[in-house]
């Protein structure tokens, strides 16, 4: 077990760090205090990637984020993949690592997407043990994310704030509250996105994500939404951000976008939001 | 070594070396791996993860247009003939049959078309 | 009950039915639900694709390029999580890809561009001092071997695989005159850069590669060959980390 607190990550506005704005960030990063990466970018041997990164940790506390670990899936986890996790671990020093309730690899395949699992006794042993085994390896604590979801399982003997509050109680980790997820998921399912923050074990959250989804429909012209990432957090998410944050007190805010990336000004100016954001905290 | 073999790599690398007087290599600096030099393609990086979706639907594999149509239409090559055309090959009778496909059929046939 | 084999399986393949046990939450099945993921599957790969291979994309063109991808992403779906080296099956896919049988030198320009990404994310080394060779005595200099930076790369083509791609990436560059062409990926700091030698320069680079010292080096040059504007090129673009001065 790894009884640290939650995070070391500021409770200030965080980006997903893209390479083109290295410049930017450096000459100009408020209101930006941290940076977060997708972990499997930073895997190769060397070259530009691990040298911005190199530079970039001296400045800004950071956070890796993983997208291929395939926590939830079937087989055991890739020892090979979390080797190279915990070098990066090692060198980058990152004040959090986090990944996600989910699987991307199956017989060795890796599918790049995040995939859905159902909610089982069964399902929690195996999620359980192999948040053990990253924990074990990389010798700290790690936060786990809730997952956009556009289905669910028939076999689901739990909800997801059930799973996700027995998987910290049985493996100390942390988790990362996606809150634009949580708009995804219960617009697609049709529930309410307060009733999941208020089932959400909000004191185990060491950070919180936002972004921008897309807007689809299910076979039945009910709307269907896509955690796209690649446009402006929409108000009612905001909102609900605002909703979680008086409850959970001030959090590390990050802006995720990964597609249809904008100009520095424009993700500086969505980071900015955050700020006001957590700016209304009530004291 | 024979003599006339030392001679040619003793000049050799005086010729090299003289030309390297001032281009020490920067690597190491800041601003070389900011951003990629001037003129230069940063293409090389490749592709990045993802752990966003998409609603760009293409997934179906309905909308073959199985003819190459890019900058290879204007390369002299191979054996200074023109390459492939889209009209070429329909004349042919070659490919265009298979582009519309109804939807969720299986691309997998198409890789056993005959040229 | 979905096992992870039954879901993963009806991803890549869209004529497989949707499988068992999803529901939209209320507990009604659903297809389009499911696609959201075989979408992100399908379209994040060719995404990748689309990348890592800008070249053979112009060649032929986004349509084409887009669907034969999503050939590619179910035939040879990646095998590990690190994108930016995801591809390398695509020379051999292209060798076999009957509807691209009539432009042969694709799955060279391919092999160039894997390359290019493999130099980008090699490991970091210090140069070589090009003052260390001036220390070898002359008649000593034959027995010279170096280690190579695992940056570079040496791809020999029956095809103008430099004019193809500077052709497509670089503006106002010529079309591409029909030979074979051999190119040397070097990187310099940070940004790979790729050279075209000719066939006595490419010989003796190779010859140096495999380890073998500068005196077996000229000689498979053969006669005539002044090995000095290509160790100059060696030495300049970083491709050089050590030498042994032999015994």
């Amino acid at each position: 077990m790894f009884d640290t607190p939650p995070a070391s990550l500021p409770a200030r506005p965080g980006v997903g760090y893209k390479p083109q704005h290295y410049a930017d960030i450096l000459s100009n990063p408020a209101p930006v205090g941290w940076l977060e990466i997708h972990a499997e970018n930073y895997m190769g041997d060397g070259g530009r990637p691990l040298a911005q990164l190199r530079h970039l940790t001296e400045r800004f506390p950071l956070s890796v984020h993983g997208v291929g670990l395939s926590i939830g899936g079937e087989g055991r986890l890739d020892p090979d993949h979390l080797a190279r996790l915990k070098r990066l671990v090692g060198w980058s020093n990152p004040a959090s690592f986090s990944e996600h309730l989910a699987w991307s690899t199956h017989d060795s395949q890796f599918l790049n997407d995040l995939l859905p699992l159902p909610y089982t006794a069964a399902t929690l042993t195996r999620v359980a043990d192999h948040i053990d085994e990253v924990q074990t390896a990389l010798g700290r604590r790690m936060l786990l994310e809730n997952p956009s979801s556009y289905l669910a399982f028939a076999q689901s003997e739990m909800s997801e704030t059930e799973f996700l509050r027995a998987l910290v109680q049985r493996t100390g980790c942390g988790l990362l509250l996606d809150v634009n997820n949580v708009f995804v998921s219960a617009t697609n399912f049709g529930t309410s996105p307060q009733a999941y923050i208020d089932a959400f074990p909000l004191d185990a959250v060491g950070e919180i994500h936002l972004g921008g989804h897309d807007e689809d429909t299910d076979d039945d012209g009910r709307p269907l939404l896509i955690d796209s990432h690649g446009k402006p957090v929409v108000d009612p998410v905001w909102a609900l951000l605002d909703y979680t944050l008086a409850r959970s007190g001030p959090k590390p805010l990050l802006i995720e976008w990964d597609n249809d990336v904008p100009d520095w000004p424009v993700l500086a100016a969505e980071a900015a939001r955050t700020a006001d954001a957590l700016a209304r905290v009530p004291a | 070594m024979s003599k006339s073999n030392t001679l040619i790599l003793a000049t050799a690398i005086a010729t090299a070396l003289s030309g390297l007087a001032h281009t020490a290599a920067a690597a190491g600096d800041e601003k070389c791996f900011g951003v990629a030099l001037a003129g230069k393609n940063d293409c090389a990086a490749g592709p990045g993860t993802t752990c966003a979706g998409t609603s760009k639907v293409d997934y179906q594999g309905n909308a073959w247009s199985l003819v190459p149509a890019g900058t290879c239409e204007t390369m002299e090559l191979p054996d200074g003939r023109h390459g492939v055309t889209a009209a070429k090959l329909e004349a042919e009778g070659k490919f265009g049959i298979d582009r519309d496909l109804p939807e969720g059929t299986s691309n997998d046939g198409l890789m056993m078309i005959s040229m | 009950m979905t096992g992870q084999s039954e879901f993963a399986a009806a991803l890549l393949d869209p004529a497989r039915a949707t499988p068992p046990g999803l529901t939209d939450g209320s507990g009604a099945p659903t297809t389009r639900r499911y696609d959201v993921y075989r979408n992100n599957v399908t379209v994040s790969l060719a995404d990748a694709l689309e990348s890592a291979f800008p070249v053979v994309r112009k060649l032929v063109g986004e349509a084409f390029f887009r669907a034969m991808a999503q050939v590619f992403v179910r035939a040879h779906p990646p095998r590990s999580p690190l994108m930016m080296f995801y591809g390398a099956d695509m020379p051999g896919f292209l060798e076999g890809f009957a509807p691209v049988a009539k432009l042969p030198y694709l799955p060279d320009v391919a092999r160039l561009e894997l390359a290019l990404r493999q130099s980008y994310h090699a490991a970091d080394c210090v140069p070589l001092d090009p003052a260390a060779l001036g220390q070898i005595a002359p008649e000593r200099l034959g027995d010279v071997r170096f280690i190579f930076a695992p940056a570079v790369h040496l791809l020999r083509s029956d095809w103008p695989i430099h004019g193809i791609w500077r052709a497509n990436m670089v503006d106002g560059s010529p079309a591409p005159a029909m030979q074979p062409e051999t190119v040397l990926v070097t990187r310099p700091a940070y940004d790979p850069d790729i050279a075209p030698l000719d066939t006595q320069a490419a010989t003796f680079v190779a010859t140096l590669m495999s380890g073998e010292p500068l005196t077996a080096a000229l000689e498979a040059a053969r006669g005539g060959f002044d090995p000095g504007p290509v160790l100059g090129l060696l030495l300049t673009s970083g491709a050089l980390t050590a030498l042994t001065p032999g015994d």
